[in-house]
């Protein structure tokens, strides 16, 4: 099982030597053996469930290595990274914040584009309050509930807010997307502006209300190797991993779409 | 070299050297604090209406909170000083948990006792149409929850180290409970109250996960503080440092300010009995 | 119930202080039985632990009784078998305590005051109140540290606004703890004059605990020796030391005395020591034997005129002046008191074996 949450990271050996290599294009391990050691992949909330998964499978596939995962709002995570927290792999929920990682003094390299996600109304089994789409948020009497305007997905919902011409004033700002699952879950909040991905994931627990497609975002979801990591190979590997099919179905199985 | 004048005892050298540790442990993130601070847009940092706003919140709430701590933890805290009933220790253990309980977690607590879900929640939404999640009430709830413990410990110490006989001289004459407790039992304690009033609100001022897992984050409304400077970390780290700085500057001119008022008395007495 | 307290006087005057107090408080085991006239100042002598605290807190309502009854003014103000308690604050009572008490955060006016506006009936204003405590500080001659802090004060200057705070509410029963015994010895002899000044104004009952016999001797009308949680002997200061019936009294006066049971005109103790005696009724007496009365030797005396002669043992010397006292252990422990050149002359010395007597009519017998 991949642990969460560990911020340590053993200097790998094979990773000086790729270092000093100094440029941009990465080599690609051949074989297995040479991915060893401990990658710290830090990801966005929203990839909670699905990377779980995808992590356990790459340690099947490389006995060798172990995957450290720490989740978060993207934001949040950028800005670790950028106080030297030791990431090998930065997952983001929008392009945005891998560009502010990447335009940080070369930090990260190769941005690829592994998923997409949309964004869902999250309501209570059964929908009590009978919403209907993104106009019904801006009823007052409701509370909702969304993500922090720093992180992605709370600038998603003021864009589809925009899209829709309606004006919502959420009771709360969460940390993350995780957060406002959890307000909706427990009856706290009303509704709540999520991925897709969480609606599925919550499960009997919750239910969503789609968002028409011309009022939506497109989620993009980049991954990249941070350049100066620990695990430069593991790194790659990981990268590698997810851009390739078997993980790909994962993410298709958690419910988030081709790129 | 005069050993002799200059009042004060001499530290043995090992423990001097462990409490100068100790200071640099505290002054060092405050030093980097200020080493990093971006002073040339400090002001606009300083003048933002979201920054404002959220001091502003941030000293209402807390002040509110460092009140009912006092209201109902001072009588708490008699009760556990004096009262001798079954379950005593339990019960002191129950009402200062929140000191040991992850903040998070009594966010979570706090919602399942008075969310819209709650056991009394419920209640209080559905014949009152209370409800504290998303208020600034439930953020002072959260305070409150985290801080008053503070108060608790600190006043049931000053009272049970109290001389009981004083009260009965009262009682002599001719005062009743109540007069005692307010003329002479407080007034004694007062170094004591005033300290645990400080820790309470301090606790309180800086009080995050419980604030924003129970009362949520909007600016104006619920978004303290330590929240601003939390979530600001993440876009913009430089107005977190100015913020958390401000946020320093008057905590640190609150303590200094009351030490001399509360703590001080005591002091002076003492001046006073030392030839 | 006849107790040694209760009144042999039969003035058939008010007794309005009645106090029959039975307490069981961890160690102490205390029965007392003794009335207070109005006027009266009964001090409570005894040794540490013997109870008198407990009394006065009693007294007070500090402390309720198991049994008994007391009484103050006529009013039952505490009893437990009529399931009746006056509380502290509702008795007319006023308590010097032995540390004086005094609230450290009030001036010594507002400690004066204290009482009066403590009090809800009859309410009396701020202003009142103070008038009334500036007046009782100029009588105490304390006017001039009306606003001081009482830490500021002298033991005695402290006292006397102790005393002052518990008048000031007029009280009918005055209570006080070893009042003199947080003083110094140069400050106690004025202090305790003026204080006898001051309680002589006073007309309510009083009742005054010490361990201290001079402060009985100066103060008190009568007093109640309490040892070990009895009263066991009651009366003028006189008649208690004119007749001790305590190894305590016996000490402060500084006789030697033996328990015991006489019979056909021999006094027998329970270690089997006897004394011969001038004339006395049969029946458990108490003989007193003055120091100077003992005559010491080194040989028992033939044919002298003392039918009374105990072996024993020094245990000590204690030279005071001109006089020596001397420790005798043995089958009666005694005291003598000989001059020193006597203690010369024998060349005595703790350890030896010494034999003691005393002349027959030395010795005052009187029933226990």
């Amino acid at each position: 099982m991949p642990r969460h949450h560990r911020y340590l990271a053993p200097l790998a050996a094979v990773g000086l030597v790729l270092t000093s290599c100094g440029s941009d294009d990465l080599a690609i391990p051949t074989s297995g053996s040479d991915v060893a050691g401990d990658v710290t992949v830090f990801a966005a909330a929203s990839l909670t469930a699905a990377f779980t998964e995808i992590g356990a499978v790459f340690e099947a596939e490389y006995p060798e290595a172990a995957v450290v995962l720490n989740f978060a709002g993207s934001s949040d995570l950028v800005a670790q990274i950028l106080q030297s927290a030791p990431a090998d792999v930065f997952a983001s929920a929008d392009t945005s914040n891998m560009d502010r990682l990447v335009s940080a003094s070369g930090h990260a390299t190769e941005p690829s584009m592994f998923a997409t996600n949309v964004a869902e109304i999250i309501v209570q089994p059964g929908n009590p309050l009978g919403i209907t789409g993104v106009v019904d948020l801006a009823n007052d009497d409701l509370i909702v509930v969304q993500c922090a305007p720093e992180v992605p997905c709370g600038r998603y919902a003021a864009e589809i807010y925009a899209n829709a011409g309606v004006a919502v004033i959420p009771k709360s700002y969460e940390e993350n997307v995780n957060a406002v699952v959890t307000k909706v879950r427990l009856g706290e909040a009303d509704a709540g502006i999520v991925y897709a991905t969480d609606v599925i994931g919550a499960g009997d627990a919750a239910q969503g209300v789609a968002i028409p497609a011309d009022a939506n975002v497109i989620a993009e979801y980049p991954i990249a190797a941070v350049a100066d990591a620990a695990n430069l190979v593991g790194a790659q590997a990981f990268v590698d991993f997810v851009l390739a099919a078997e993980s790909q179905s994962i993410l298709a199985a958690h419910g988030f779409r081709t790129p | 070299m005069s050993k002799r004048r200059g009042g004060g005892e001499s530290l043995p050298v090992p423990v001097l050297a462990l409490a100068v540790v100790a200071i640099a442990f505290f002054a060092l993130p405050l030093i980097g604090l200020l080493w990093r601070a971006p002073w040339s847009n400090a002001w606009t940092y300083l003048t933002d209406d979201d920054a404002l706003t959220a001091l502003r919140l941030s000293m209402v709430c807390s002040l509110w909170a460092t009140g009912l701590s006092v209201v109902f933890g001072v009588p708490l805290a008699w009760l556990l000083a004096r009262g001798t009933f079954p379950g005593r220790e339990a019960v002191r253990a129950l009402c200062t948990l929140s000191m040991v309980l992850p903040p998070v977690v009594g966010g979570v607590a706090l919602f399942f006792a008075l969310g819209r879900r709650g056991i009394v929640g419920q209640y209080l939404d559905q014949w009152f149409g209370i409800t504290l999640p998303f208020t600034t009430a439930g953020v002072v709830v959260a305070q409150t929850f985290v801080a008053m413990p503070f108060l608790v410990i600190t006043v049931e110490a000053a009272l049970r180290q109290l001389d009981t006989r004083f009260e009965d001289a009262a009682r002599t004459l001719g005062a009743s409970r109540w007069y005692i407790f307010r003329r002479v039992t407080l007034p004694s304690i007062r170094p004591a109250l005033g300290a645990g009033a400080v820790l309470a609100w301090a606790r309180a001022l800086g009080e995050f996960g419980a604030t924003i897992t129970f009362a949520g984050n909007f600016p104006g409304t619920t978004q303290t503080m330590p929240l601003a400077v939390y979530l600001s970390l993440e876009t913009n780290p430089e107005e977190a440092i100015v913020l958390s700085l401000l946020l320093i500057v008057i905590s640190f001119g609150v303590l200094v300010g009351l030490r001399g008022r509360w703590m001080g008395r005591a002091e002076a007495n003492m001046a006073t009995v030392v030839p | 119930m006849d107790g040694p307290g209760r009144s042999e006087h039969g003035n058939g005057g008010a007794v309005t202080l009645s106090a029959q107090i039975g307490l069981q408080l961890g160690a102490l085991d205390l029965q007392v039985d003794f009335e207070v006239q109005p006027g009266e100042l009964l001090a409570l002598l005894g040794p540490n632990g013997a109870g008198k605290s407990t009394v006065l807190r009693c007294l007070a309502g500090l402390a309720p009784i198991d049994s008994g009854e007391i009484r103050i003014d006529g009013t039952i103000v505490d009893n437990p078998v009529t399931d009746t308690l006056v509380e502290p604050e509702d008795r007319s009572v006023g308590f010097v305590f032995q540390n004086y008490l005094l609230f450290e955060h009030l001036s010594v006016l507002e400690n004066v005051a204290f009482g009066l506006r403590a009090r809800r009936t009859p309410k009396v204003s701020k202003a009142k109140a103070r008038s009334v405590a500036n007046d009782w500080l100029g009588r105490v001659g304390l006017a001039d540290y009306a606003h001081q802090r009482p830490g500021t004060l002298s033991g005695g200057q402290a006292q006397r606004a102790a005393l002052a705070r518990c008048l000031a509410t007029n009280p009918r029963l005055l209570l006080l703890d070893e009042p003199l015994a947080a003083l110094d010895a140069g400050t106690r002899a004025t202090v305790r004059r003026d204080l006898r000044r001051f309680l002589e104004t006073f007309d309510g009952m009083r009742v005054l605990v010490t361990h201290d016999p001079v402060d009985a001797y100066a103060l008190a009308d009568r007093v109640a020796i309490l040892d070990a949680g009895r009263i066991v002997q009651i009366g003028t200061l006189a008649e208690v030391t004119a007749h001790p019936r305590s190894r305590y009294v016996a000490d402060l006066v500084g006789v030697n005395l033996v328990a015991g049971t006489v019979a056909g005109g021999v006094l027998s103790t329970a270690s089997g020591a006897t004394v011969v005696i001038a004339d006395a009724p049969d029946g458990p007496s108490f003989a007193m034997i003055r120091p100077h009365s003992v005559a010491l030797a080194r040989v028992p005396a033939d044919g002298s005129s003392t039918r009374n002669a105990w072996r024993g043992v020094i245990v000590d010397i204690d030279r005071l002046g001109d006089r020596v006292r001397v420790g005798m252990a043995g089958q009666l422990p005694l005291t003598a008191e000989i001059t020193t050149g006597a203690l010369d002359a024998l060349a005595l010395q703790p350890g030896e074996d010494i034999v003691a007597s005393v002349k027959a009519t030395d010795i005052e017998v009187y029933p226990s």
